[in-house]
């Protein structure tokens, strides 16, 4: 988790609580609870977080406050959730949303 | 239905500010916000505040965040988070959203503060995973301790674009460049100049090309645009990035108001669609007021000033207080925000070019086209003196309301008068004890302690120094210039750490004589 | 507000442009060239370009690209863009699930505690 910020000159060491496990499109991630889950993906190093409905291009995190909804993902079988805003909790399942499906285009 | 003295939409710095006003005067007061946790933006300002004491001003905006939150604990009022306003109507009622449900209440009195959103550019490649917003970088490095990138370009000069460049080296990032396409920085001075000092690049006139990657950011190209920003072929720079930050200004978000019906102009000072309002913030309908960036925007500080007054005005529109009470306390607020309201950035000044400050002085051209004052400008400005024996050198050259560094001089040889925008001016009488006090004390790391005559030969620069690592007394390196350029060898001869700095460690370099007014940065020698 | 309105008023033909293909409203995929063209085919507002286009009618409801819209359109119209009244605001100001906004807190409820 090389983008944790482990030591800040201003807000010293981070404070983040317990590591929980959660599933990003199937493969075992982990990241603390109560974090926005975007944030346990970045840290991750995801980048990619759906790819949109007409033209299939991908989009990630951009405001990051819950306004732009462009880092929506398939969450515990919801699509459109906002990843920016939503807490991680143990044992999620996250997946890239395809349009507002989790299954890839050529699947649907 | 539920009903209230006072609703306020908003539990950001003006919507707390104001429900500790009413709250203390009696008034039955709730602050709904659709986040997790209230503060607004505030937690995610971990740099010093301008101002005067009055503004908190060299507290950093999170503890100020902290201390709000406490006045509105002790002051008795109720905040319910995760409350997403979704509508409000004429007769003051509003449909509030939490968890799965819908409430309805309705306010004898309401405060919309619901601040600002960020504005966007657009280029080739700017909906790619990898472009972000500004706000977006200070969430997740301030709040939730993570990188938003490694290598970042960030696309703005205000004050937003400066600090949050300074912050994102804070937190161990590589900023490549500093881009905007108006042809002068836009933000303080000050806050350019450290970032600048640690090698920054800055292109003005220059914007975003496009952004290059697939599926994400992988580089981007800049070119330099003309008068009429449009590109200059052959001028084209890329730079490898995986981030590209966008801080290119803030709109107020006023749907609310709109909504229920109150009037509204476009403002281009204000930043966007406003509510027509008066002095107290109250709208065209009676009882709906307003306060902070959504009626127009500014900074924090007078946020929470703003806060207050409409927070003042909805008591005694509620008949909590009498006609000469408002007037004495909204005078209070006033005379406060109109401190914070001077000097060259005030909002009347917009989109002016100054070219002398105050005291009749050429503003540095060079640090609106650069980021830093040029050698052979710095000696102008009045707190640049010489003298024997180690002296504070204070490199602040804009009028900018802020004013602890006279306070912070046990000695008092640092002098800015009634006038909080004045620059700083070093008493030749008195001498100077070296604490360093001013130098932690200056929101705008202007302050450096030089000692020109330390050994023969060399000189110190005691200079301000928020990063990690911290360099070990004895290490090696270099003096970096204004510009961010090696300029000789240095060798750091103390580091003192201490509460009363609050995080602004103080690094002395010993450097040859003739680099005593001019390194300005430190950087380890590579090993 | 009515000199916008005029739709008798010529505005000239729709020329393209190299960066029309350039998506403004994000979440609902609108090109710059869509909502130039859109104009040229009547719609002067931006209400009636949202209901034209659905630009801002997506998850985020205009949070990112109203401003962006709406420099647009005034280019197109050749009017600065605070002439220009912005789309009509109505609740729901943030998107909400269908079932949750159905459902009305029973009154007298302590709920929000």
């Amino acid at each position: 988790m090389s983008s944790r910020i482990s030591e800040h000159p201003i807000l010293g060491e981070q404070q983040k609580g317990k590591l929980v496990t959660f599933t990003y499109d199937g493969k075992e991630l982990q990241g603390y609870e109560g974090e926005p889950i975007a944030a346990a993906l970045k840290a991750a190093g995801v980048m990619v977080h759906r790819y949109t409905k007409k033209e299939h291009k991908p989009r990630g995190i951009f405001c990051a406050i819950g306004r732009c909804t462009d880092c929506v993902m398939v969450v515990d079988g919801k699509p459109n959730v906002r990843t920016c805003m939503t807490p991680l909790a143990e044992g999620m399942k996250v997946q890239t949303q395809y349009g507002v499906s989790d299954k890839p285009f050529e699947e649907q | 239905m539920k009903r209230y003295d006072l609703i306020i939409v908003g539990a950001g710095p003006s919507g707390l500010s104001a429900a500790v006003e009413a709250a203390k005067r009696g008034l039955k007061v709730v602050v709904f916000d659709e986040n997790e946790k209230p503060g607004g933006q505030l937690f995610k300002q971990i740099h010093k505040f301008f101002g005067s004491k009055e503004h908190k001003a060299k507290v950093r905006g999170f503890v100020i965040g902290q201390q709000l939150l406490q006045e509105a604990a002790d002051a008795g009022v109720k905040v319910v988070l995760n409350a997403t306003v979704i509508g409000m109507y004429l007769d003051k009622e509003i449909v509030v959203r939490i968890k799965d449900e819908v409430h309805h209440y309705k306010g004898d009195s309401i405060i919309i503060a619901t601040g600002a959103a960020e504005n966007m550019v657009t280029f080739e490649g700017w909906n790619l995973p990898g472009v972000i917003g500004a706000g977006a970088a200070q969430t997740m490095m301030n709040l939730h301790g993570v990188k938003p990138g490694n290598k970042i370009l960030m696309l703005g000069s205000g004050n937003v674009g400066l600090v949050v460049s300074f912050q994102l080296m804070q937190c161990g990032c590589d900023v490549v460049a500093l881009v905007d396409a108006a042809p002068r920085v836009g933000g303080y001075g000050v806050h350019a100049a450290k970032v600048a000092r640690t090698g920054v690049p800055f292109y003005l006139s220059h914007t975003i090309v496009k952004a290059e990657g697939e599926e994400y950011v992988t580089g981007v190209t800049i070119a330099e645009v003309d008068d009429h920003f449009q590109f200059i072929p052959g001028t084209e720079k890329h730079f490898d990035v995986d981030t590209i930050c966008l801080a290119v200004g803030l709109s107020p978000m006023s749907q609310l108001l709109k909504m229920a019906g109150c009037e509204m102009e476009d403002n281009p000072k204000r930043g966007g669609q406003v509510p027509i309002c008066d002095a107290y913030g109250e709208t065209s309908i009676k009882g709906i007021f307003v306060a902070g960036d959504v009626s127009g925007i500014e900074e924090a500080s007078s946020a929470m000033i703003e806060g207050r007054i409409a927070g003042i005005a909805a008591a005694h529109y509620l008949g909590y207080m009498d006609e000469e009470e408002l007037k004495t306390k909204v005078k209070e607020q006033e005379d406060a925000l109109d401190g914070l309201r001077q000097g060259m950035f005030a909002p009347k000044n917009r989109g002016k070019l100054i070219e002398k400050t105050e005291e009749g002085i050429d503003i540095s051209m060079n640090l609106l086209k650069k980021g830093y004052v040029a050698d052979d400008e710095i000696e102008r400005f009045p707190g640049v003196t010489h003298k024997v024996g180690v002296h504070p050198v204070m490199e602040c050259t804009q009028n900018i309301p802020c004013n602890p560094c006279q306070d912070a001089c046990p000695k008092h040889c640092i002098r800015i008068g009634e006038n909080i925008t004045s620059l700083p001016v070093v008493d030749p009488d008195v001498d100077c004890i070296g604490c360093g006090m001013c130098v932690a004390s200056c929101s705008g790391q202007a302050i450096f302690l030089v000692d020109e005559t330390y050994e023969p030969g060399f000189a110190t620069v005691t200079l301000p120094y928020e990063f990690l690592p911290l360099p070990e007394k004895g290490e090696k390196g270099y003096g970096m210039s204004r510009s961010g350029e090696k300029i000789c060898e240095a060798e750091v001869v103390s580091v003192r750490t201490s509460k009363a700095f609050d995080h602004t460690n103080l690094l002395t370099i010993k450097v040859p004589a003739d680099m005593a007014m001019k390194a300005r940065f430190y950087r380890k020698a590579e090993a | 507000m009515h000199e916008i309105n005029d739709r008798s008023r010529d505005i000239g033909p729709f020329v393209p442009g190299p960066d029309d293909d350039m998506i403004i409203c994000r979440c609902e995929e609108v090109t710059k060239g869509e909502i130039r063209k859109a104009v040229h085919d009547g719609m002067f507002t931006l209400t009636e370009i949202r209901r034209y286009l659905r630009t801002g009618m997506g998850l985020c409801q205009g949070q990112t690209c109203a401003k962006l819209v709406k420099g647009i359109v005034a280019r197109e119209l050749n009017v600065s863009p605070a002439e220009l009244e912005p789309a009509t605001s109505r609740a729901p100001m943030r998107p909400i699930e269908m079932r949750v906004f159905a459902a009305e807190a029973k009154e007298g409820e302590e709920d929000e505690e």
